[in-house]
């Protein structure tokens, strides 16, 4: 069994050496470069986008949206973004004109010479304003969805009333590999696109529609990082290669230069959320009322998943006998926010989770005993009406209680700082994730895996991408185990939907759940198969006689969702996710009380996976989420000017945790099997994503006694808030 | 201008522009794309190469000022033996996505160089230039701590 190993990650090497090819490292024949124009406002109306005549264009293709052969849209989940602005812009940022060159120093001074002519337009950038207003972004009220879900029975008993608002802000992806897309032309005149990605089945259906035929097809380059935000940007830039291909034909390579990337791209959505709950003296939540807002930006993008995933999480992992939830997204004249790493639940958690300290203030309980008296057991029933089974909260509680009770070692390098009065606090903070899509998602979908046998090995055919989390890894280990043969015969094909099947997107915590468990299932369609073409056997005898015979094997095995997990999308009741992860973090910091800087010393978490497939791969999800985490809770802040741009586009200025910010991490995989997961294995990719920025808050709090309900917690938003005690 | 410089233990020539990045000119002149470009101002270290065996960013040096130096990138480190920095990472789970993973690689190479057995303080202080999205650095850590550690064992 390689299953519950860790043997070496199959791209490792190659990494580790520089021989990875990543789609800025590949340089095709007389490849072209483009770039992008973009809309330096808001909201406007487009009077004129012309060339200037003081600039040589002969070496320099020039597209505009009259130049789009098939469908403008960039076909996602609703048609309202188009490739290229069409006589409005509703963002600054949008793409109006793109061109390419020889050279990139040439295609940037071309964009320069673009010359745009703008109409402002009356311009909305609060969503609490946007609501309803008279000017129009989206559809007939600026909202994208309104989700309602009310369930279970109110108290009649007398109960303290906890009200709280808690908000969230904008936070970058910051994959370390910028935006990269190449387009190729084919001999049959249709385009092959080669590039960073996470979902080749989105960029080939968007392709498609915006050239009006099927003659595409989208191979996944090496990809330096995604974490959402190459979930659904990346077919914005194939959609502009493939048109800058056609118009140059020649094959055009586009890579953002990081400032654009941070300008340009998707963004987590920012969230207004206001809580107000009923609760005993004893500290018995009793009904949960809440509203939800999120930003969604002037594109509808995922944002409807998104506020989905916000309200199915911000109960918590807490009981709750009533429940009362409404959620809007709502359009601005901002760049378009989209998928990030939990999509929605950590706004809504960091929410819950102040909630609850802010409930344990008022009834004057210690905050993890409260949580304790809420945590949900066998039986529970959500805000779905779904009972849970075994849900793992009070194991994660007990696991990461135990690990923290080993001292800390305090971090003292801090350079070029001496003398500081430090306090120390601890937090502690739970959270619950739903793993893989939402409701009836995967039955929509119906991701699909194929194998094949190729002498004595076997290629697995899927869509699902590696971007750092070890897909390439864990489907070989998956198959061989299965298949009962070494892992060293088992191997991924490139990701090419010109010959693998669509396996769905590579998000939602779902590939090796739900995908993983496809690859399992294969492996032994493809026993049967062998067993019933030649005879009884153990797989090496079988393929041994495949060969001899000279007959092609191949199996295609599509997810079948549980029937018993049963959703009804309308009125938002039933199984909303197949199985729930759970985690418990465990914070410890010293507040600089001059500054307000936070010093992290160790992050102690504990995090029920299912089973841990590969223990190194899972702790390494888990690990890099949570500094993703503690990040977006004390460091990570996008600044807006009055255009809605984004003021601190580089790495200067838009901080991100370096390994000095890092704290010592503790790492706790506890396994409750999910019995539709390979091996019991349950989604862990977002989790980690959930819990560290409210227990980061809470250690801030018994640290020095400020109460943040904001995010992010910079060094001058904790110094206002010692401040205000 | 021509500039001559020992790239991996090879003395190579390019006749390029005196202030070209050295990135630029490791990249697209000499075709050594393991070195990576992820802000080009000097932040994320993914461009990080040993000069004269130091560490340096590769996006910030115009490469005038290499004429005559020893430059190695991560081609060079790991040929034709990889080098124990590599090894450990492969163990440990240190690199992730890759992208940042040569740039790591170089600065962990040349903290091991002057201090073989260092502190996760040390390492932490000698990587805080080389920014990694995927792992939380624990895993970078450790490998870099326990590098060199089982070769003298």
């Amino acid at each position: 069994m390689v299953i519950g190993t860790s043997p070496p990650r199959r791209d490792g090497m190659d990494k580790l050496t520089g021989r990875s090819l990543y789609s800025d490292d590949l340089r095709p024949d007389g490849v072209w470069y483009g770039a992008t124009v973009r809309s330096t406002r808001a909201h406007a109306r487009l009077r004129s986008v012309r060339r200037s005549e003081d600039f040589d264009w002969s070496n320099v293709v020039f597209v505009t949206a009259a130049d789009i052969p098939g469908l403008n849209v960039v076909s996602l989940m609703t048609d309202d973004q188009p490739v290229l602005a069409d006589g409005l812009v509703r963002h600054v940022t949008e793409p109006i004109a793109l061109v390419a060159a020889p050279t990139r120093e040439l295609a940037l001074e071309a964009v320069r010479h673009v010359l745009v002519e703008y109409e402002d337009l009356p311009a909305l950038f609060d969503p609490l304003v946007a609501e309803g207003h008279g000017v129009r972004i989206f559809g007939e009220d600026n909202v994208y969805k309104r989700i309602h879900i009310e369930h279970g029975t109110r108290t009649n008993t007398t109960a303290h009333l906890i009200r709280g608002r808690y908000t969230t802000g904008l936070q970058e992806q910051l994959y370390i590999e910028p935006q990269s897309m190449i387009a190729e032309l084919r001999p049959d005149g249709g385009i092959t696109l080669t590039g960073s990605m996470q979902c080749p089945y989105y960029i080939d259906r968007a392709v498609k529609r915006m050239l009006g035929h099927d003659r595409v097809n989208v191979a996944q380059a090496v990809t330096g990082g995604g974490f959402g935000g190459k979930e659904e940007y990346p077919s914005i830039l194939a959609c502009h290669a493939s048109l800058l291909a056609l118009a140059a034909g020649r094959p055009v390579k586009i890579t953002y230069r990081r400032d654009e990337d941070l300008r340009a791209t998707t963004k987590r959505h920012p969230a207004i959320i206001d809580l107000a709950t009923l609760v005993s003296s004893d500290g018995r939540l009793l009904e949960l009322h809440g509203r939800i807002w999120m930003d969604g930006g002037a594109y509808h993008t995922l944002s409807t998943v998104v506020l989905s995933r916000a309200i199915l999480h911000v109960q918590g992992p807490y009981r709750c006998p009533y429940v009362d939830l409404e959620g809007t997204v709502v359009a601005t004249n901002t760049p378009p926010n989209g998928a990030f790493r939990g999509f929605g639940a950590p706004q809504a958690q960091w929410a819950m989770e102040r909630h609850m300290d802010r409930i344990a203030r008022h009834v004057g309980m210690d905050p993890l005993a409260l949580r304790r008296l809420n945590l949900v057991v066998d039986g529970d029933v959500t805000a779905t009406g779904q009972t849970l089974r075994n849900p793992g909260g009070f194991a994660v509680l007990e696991a990461a209680e135990r690990a923290a009770t080993a001292p800390v070692k305090r971090k003292h390098v801090r350079p070029g700082v001496v003398g500081a009065e430090m306090r120390e606090g601890r937090g502690v903070a739970l959270a619950w994730h739903g793993c893989g899509f939402t409701g009836n998602g995967e039955a929509k979908i119906r991701g699909t895996v194929g194998l094949e046998l190729r002498g004595n090995q076997v290629a697995v055919l899927s869509s699902s991408t590696d971007i750092g989390q070890g897909t390439e890894t864990i489907f070989p280990m998956i198959v061989a185990d299965t298949l009962g043969i070494p892992m060293s015969r088992v191997f991924n094909t490139a990701h090419d939907t010109g010959f693998v099947p669509d396996s769905g997107p590579t998000v939602a915590s779902r590939t090796a759940m739900v995908v993983g468990g496809t690859c399992e299932k294969a492996a032994q369609r493809l026993l049967r198969a062998l067993r019933e073409a030649h005879g009884e056997g153990d797989f090496d005898t079988l393929a041994a006689r495949a060969a001899a015979a000279g007959t092609p094997m191949r199996v295609n095995e599509t997810y079948e969702v549980d029937a018993s997990v049963q959703w009804n999308p309308d009125t938002y009741q039933g199984d909303a996710y197949p199985c729930y992860g759970w985690s418990c973090v465990i914070v410890d910091l010293r507040v600089d009380v001059d500054t307000g800087e936070i010093i992290y010393d160790r992050v102690v978490t504990a995090t029920d996976v299912g089973k841990a497939l590969s223990p190194v791969l899972a702790a390494g999800q888990i690990e890099g989420g949570t500094l993703q985490a503690l990040g977006w809770a004390t460091q990570e802040e996008v600044v807006l000017d009055a255009q809605g741009c984004m003021r601190n586009d580089r790495l200067t200025n838009y901080i991100i945790p370096t390994a000095l910010d890092g704290p010592e991490m503790v790492t706790e995989l506890v396994e409750i099997p999910y019995e539709g997961g390979p091996f019991g294995a349950k989604g862990i990719g977002e989790i980690p994503m959930d819990a560290p920025a409210a227990a980061v808050a809470q250690a801030i709090e018994a640290a020095c006694g400020a109460v943040l309900d904001s995010l992010p917690m910079t060094p001058e938003r904790v110094f206002a808030a010692m401040e205000a005690r | 201008m021509i500039v001559r410089f020992n790239c991996n233990g090879r003395s190579v020539q390019v006749d390029t522009p005196p202030m070209a990045r050295l990135l630029d000119v490791l990249r697209e002149d000499l075709r050594l794309v393991g070195s990576k470009e992820g802000c080009g101002e000097g932040e994320c270290g993914a461009c990080t190469v040993r000069v004269d065996g130091e560490p340096v960013m590769s996006c910030l040096v115009p490469v005038a000022q290499i004429e005559g130096c020893r430059v190695q990138t991560i081609e060079g480190l790991g040929n034709p033996i990889v080098h124990a920095v590599q090894t450990a990472m492969l163990a440990t789970g240190g690199a992730q996505c890759g992208i940042c993973t040569p740039g790591i690689c170089m600065s962990a190479a040349a903290l091991l160089d002057v201090d073989p057995h260092p502190t996760p303080d040390a390492v932490r202080v000698a990587l805080a230039g080389n920014l990694c999205r995927c792992t939380g650095y624990q895993k970078v850590i450790d490998a870099v701590c326990g590098a060199l550690a089982e070769r003298e064992a």
